[in-house]
């Protein structure tokens, strides 16, 4: 019997597990897909808002500004990269630079610290590529960013290595409150018993709390689409770049990564099927058409790679996170639509006092621990780290992404370390091997095989992200028809 | 710290004809690194014939020509280091490598030859829309996966684009039993040699569809299918003409970049056509005694052509390390009307080997019959009358120095006139 499952690997339930952790209590968490991270938690503008844009009273609100404060020195501790780059919101007519006045109260209102309004001198010397329409911003400089993969997997990480169990690849089917007391939770893999089960489903949330028999709302996906750049343009800007946001929505973004490339994008559209994360041309000429106002001279012949993110919208708008009253033991954490990413490690803290609140007694663990060590990345290194580490570990000579400079020694780590990566995309997530400018042409049959070596697999099961999405479809001569056989079905 | 008088980098049909030539000119101690475990670049996943037709006057496998260098190579005692990758190139030509074995290497050389190749444009480069399935692959990947690994990344296949690696490959899969069901490009013509859209698409009754793109990927884990439409005249897709062919893969074949990661990190002028670096006569990179050949400079689609500018590019490193005394007096070479790009981009005249110079071009378009014109500040040098121009077939003139030499000339320039056409410049 555990006390808690968690419903859900993103950064939300990845979160919850981390803090819970601290505590010595039985703890699992599931998520259907075959790694975590692979939600909304993938796809999203990964910054770390400073908190001026949500409605005053809110959840997202409170939690946002709580989060933000949170965050350095939780990736600290988790060694997960954290830039305070600072966010601008750009105005371009005068209509725009009242509401940057309007941002500005709402911002003080929730807590926000440090905000101003800049004029158009000091706003084209901090980011001179600029559209030089930009004519005022508004300045937060505890804006921030951090890889939001990264992040969640580094929390799962901690998690592990403090006790939680995770399951993969097992999708939750049904909720059954026992008798006596507790659940029965069901999953592709088989079923769990918990006293308490916390619902951070993401886009699933509603139909999981509707299986619970719990609170009735409904989530619908808005659908974000990006294009990043080629990192030789790293720097073109340096905050993360906003519009003057409209009613819906913040607006396409002009923006940096931790790891130095630039993107574009999201755009704002709501769709039916929560796992349509394609991109469509018409969103694309929409984000190309947003990012040249703010930025006019992006370079578009050098982008690398395009992708989507689905938003989780509640019927409230605003996040839905309490003990249900029919369901007593059942927790949902729902609607958690942007800033979700920022409130993550607040939500977490709410959550936890909440299921106080239902009963659980928590213990703090003296075996917490609440640092993940990361192994050093050798594209950060100096030269001569760099030879150290060769010599003490030859597969650090052995250079796997040539676009990132990715060896071996770290592919390896990201199988071996807790909630190891099992394919393509969870190699990538972890070391960043395939998303340089070639997008995996070189590393991915070496990659392959590596994982196939490690997980002692057959190459053909190795998949890119999880069950049927293999890479390799047979053995040469495999198709060929066998004459008088019975292979003959092409 | 390693010191060597000339360093290769690289070691496909570039790296091993410089590294060759310039052992057989008398430079003692050369090294040839190459990143893969083997020698001959993309060579040994060329399993189909077409090689050396230029330079042995036979049709090779690319492994076989790519095996005669190795040969020679192993029998001059040319140093060489496998599974080693160069990560850094300075302008004073210091060079850092790592292997497993000796770990990270400061090189200083006295000379470099760069011959790191290409890469293939993916699906970002040329913005793809839909999901991101497993089962889509850059042709080049595609052919490792089969010729040197022994397996099959699909069954049923879209090929995007008519690059010579993607003809080579629909026929290839053909081969192995899988259907190729077409090749989707969206230019007006074929981007790849004749002699492949006869032998790899035609012979099998593969469609090669003209004017056409892929507008969308269906399929979640793996891909289902894709969707085509015909393009009008700005490459626009036309929506009414959009089908759905179903398919588990979809290969890129849209073109290949110089690899010039290390060149820019040594500060080496790029052309921005060719995204190779700007050369002169004996293939000197922009820093004198940097030297560059092969795909690194510019796509070729014919290997002895690569072996050919290697071995001068060799020649040229050799008079480098003799006399140190950097050419000058550069006649620039550009590209006019018609033409989309020339290699190389510079001349010193006077420097000029064996009494005469190579140009590499391509056409902009393709034509039947066109009249090439080369002309300098100084007046026309030469018209030559061209047949059945493609730009997927790069165009080989050869000047004599005599052409060049003592006039004075500055800069040189190459154009295309269609025959029958008006004049225009
Ligand atoms: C376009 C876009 C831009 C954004 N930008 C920002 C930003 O800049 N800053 C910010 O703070 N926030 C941002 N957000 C919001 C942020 O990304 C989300 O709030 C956050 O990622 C939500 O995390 P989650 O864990 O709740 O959901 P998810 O990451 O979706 O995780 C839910 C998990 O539950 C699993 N699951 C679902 N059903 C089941 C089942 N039946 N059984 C088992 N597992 C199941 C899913 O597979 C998934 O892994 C953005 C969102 C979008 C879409
Ligand atoms: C699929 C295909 C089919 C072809 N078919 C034909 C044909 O039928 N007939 C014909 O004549 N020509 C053909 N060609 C063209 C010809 O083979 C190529 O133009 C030629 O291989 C280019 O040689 P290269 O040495 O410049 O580059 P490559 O062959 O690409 O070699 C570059 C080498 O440099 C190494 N390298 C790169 N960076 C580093 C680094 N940092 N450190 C160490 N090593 C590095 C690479 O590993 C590689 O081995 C074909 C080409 C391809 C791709």
């Amino acid at each position: 019997m555990e006390d808690v499952v968690i419903i859900g690997g993103g950064i939300t339930g990845c979160s919850i597990a981390r803090e819970l952790s601290r505590y010595d209590i039985k703890i699992t968490l599931v998520e259907k897909e075959e790694d975590v991270a692979c939600g909304t938690s993938k796809g999203n503008s990964a910054v770390v808002h400073a908190g001026f844009d949500a409605s005053p009273g809110t959840w997202k609100a409170k939690l946002n500004v709580a989060g933000n404060k949170l965050y350095p020195a939780l990736c600290e501790e988790l060694d997960v990269p954290f830039v305070l780059n600072g966010s601008l919101v750009v105005a371009v007519s005068e209509e725009e630079e009242r509401v940057l006045e309007e941002l500005l109260e709402k911002g003080r209102l929730n807590g926000v610290n440090n905000l101003r309004i800049i004029g158009k001198d000091e706003l084209q010397a901090m980011e001179p590529n600029l559209s030089s329409k930009a004519r005022a911003a508004l300045d937060a400089p505890t804006g921030g960013l951090v890889c939001p993969y990264e992040f969640t997997i580094a929390l799962a990480e901690n998690a592990n290595q403090n006790g939680v169990k995770f399951w993969l690849n097992a999708m939750v089917t049904d909720i059954e409150k026992l008798e006596d007391s507790g659940f029965l939770v069901k999953t592709s893999r088989g079923s769990l018993r918990a006293k308490y089960v916390i619902n951070a489903a993401g886009l699933f949330a509603d139909e999981l709390s509707k299986i619970a028999g719990a609170e009735e709302y409904t989530i619908t996906p808005r659908k974000g689409e990006y294009l990043v750049f080629d990192k030789q343009f790293s720097g073109l800007v340096k905050k993360t770049i906003f519009p003057t946001p409209s009613k819906i929505s913040k607006g396409i973004l002009v923006c940096p990564t931790v790891d130095g490339n630039i993107f574009i994008g999201p755009n704002s559209n709501n769709i039916q099927d929560k796992l349509d994360t394609s991109v469509k041309a018409p969103g694309i000429k929409e984000i190309i058409e947003g990012g040249k106002k703010l930025v006019p001279n992006l370079p578009f012949k050098n982008v690398i790679t395009s992708f989507a993110g689905l938003r989780a919208v509640s019927n409230t708008n605003d996040f839905i996170i309490e003990a249900s009253k029919q369901v007593k033991g059942f927790v949902n954490v729902g609607g958690i639509q942007s800033p979700g990413l920022t409130s993550a490690p607040a939500i977490a803290q709410m959550v936890k006092g909440i299921l106080q609140d239902e009963g659980l007694i928590l213990k703090e663990k003296p075996t917490f621990n609440p640092h993940r060590p990361m192994k050093k990345r050798f594209r950060e290194l100096n030269n001569e780290e760099r030879e150290q580490l060769i010599k003490q570990n030859p597969a650090y000579g052995h250079i796997i992404c040539r676009c990132e400079t990715v060896t071996e020694a770290e592919i390896i780590d990201a199988i071996r370390r807790p909630v190891g990566a099992r394919s393509i995309d969870a190699v990538k997530r972890r070391t960043r091997a395939g998303m340089g400018r070639c997008q995996g042409g070189f590393c991915s049959p070496r990659v392959l095989e590596i994982l196939a070596r490690e997980l002692g697999a057959d190459k053909l099961d190795i998949t890119k992200k999880g069950p049927g999405s293999n890479l390799l479809l047979g053995r040469i001569k495999e198709f060929l028809q066998v004459e008088g056989g019975d292979n003959n079905d092409n | 710290m390693i010191t060597k008088e000339l360093v290769v980098i690289g070691g496909g049909p570039a790296g091993l004809a410089a590294a060759i030539e310039a052992k057989k000119q008398g430079i003692k101690d050369v090294i040839l690194v190459e990143r893969d475990v083997r020698l001959g670049g993309i060579l040994p996943q060329c399993i189909h014939n077409g090689f050396g037709l230029h330079v042995f006057k036979e049709e090779l496998t690319g492994p076989e020509y790519a095996d005669r260098f190795v040969k020679e190579l192993e029998e001059m005692g040319i140093e060489v280091m496998l599974d080693t990758m160069v990560i850094e190139l300075t302008q004073d030509k210091q060079i850092i490598a790592v292997n497993r074995d000796k770990g990270l290497m400061h090189i200083q050389a006295k000379a470099v030859i760069l011959t790191m190749g290409c890469r293939e444009r993916t699906r970002g480069a040329i913005n793809i829309p839909g999901f991101r399935p497993s089962g889509i692959f850059t042709a080049g990947t595609a052919q490792r996966f089969v010729n040197i690994e022994g397996y099959m990344p699909g069954k049923e296949i879209v090929i995007l684009g008519s690059g010579d690696i993607g003809l080579i490959m629909a026929r290839r899969f053909t081969l192995e039993g899988a259907k190729v069901k077409c090749v989707a490009e969206i230019m007006p013509y074929s981007n790849g040699l004749t002699r492949n859209v006869v032998q790899c698409l035609e012979d099998y009754d593969i469609p090669l569809l003209l004017s056409h793109t892929v507008v969308d990927i269906h399929g979640k884990d793996r891909v289902e299918g894709v969707t085509i439409a015909e393009v009008d005249k700005n490459f626009q897709p036309i929506h009414s003409t959009e089908k759905y062919i179903s398919c588990d893969t979809l290969l890129l074949s849209v073109g290949l970049i110089p690899e010039n990661e290390l060149s820019k990190m040594a500060d080496i002028k790029i052309d921005n056509i060719t995204s190779g670096p700007v050369v002169n006569q004996r293939m000197e990179t922009s820093i004198p005694g940097i030297f560059a050949c092969g795909n690194v400079v510019h796509v070729h689609d014919l290997v002895d052509f690569v072996t050919m500018e290697s071995q001068l590019a060799g020649r040229g490193a050799v008079d480098y390390l003799k006399d140190k005394i950097p050419s000058k007096k550069h006649i620039t070479v550009s590209p006019g009307p018609g033409i989309g790009y020339v290699v190389p981009q510079l001349i010193d005249a006077e420097k000029i080997l064996d009494g005469k110079q190579n140009f590499f071009m391509r056409s902009k378009k393709p034509m039947e019959k066109a009249r090439l014109f080369i002309e300098s500040d100084k007046g026309q040098i030469r018209t030559r009358i061209l047949q059945h121009i493609k730009p997927s077939e790069m165009i080989n003139i050869e000047l004599k120095k005599e052409e060049l030499v003592n006039k004075d000339i500055k800069s040189l320039r190459f154009f295309l006139q269609e025959e029958g056409a008006t004049d225009e410049k």
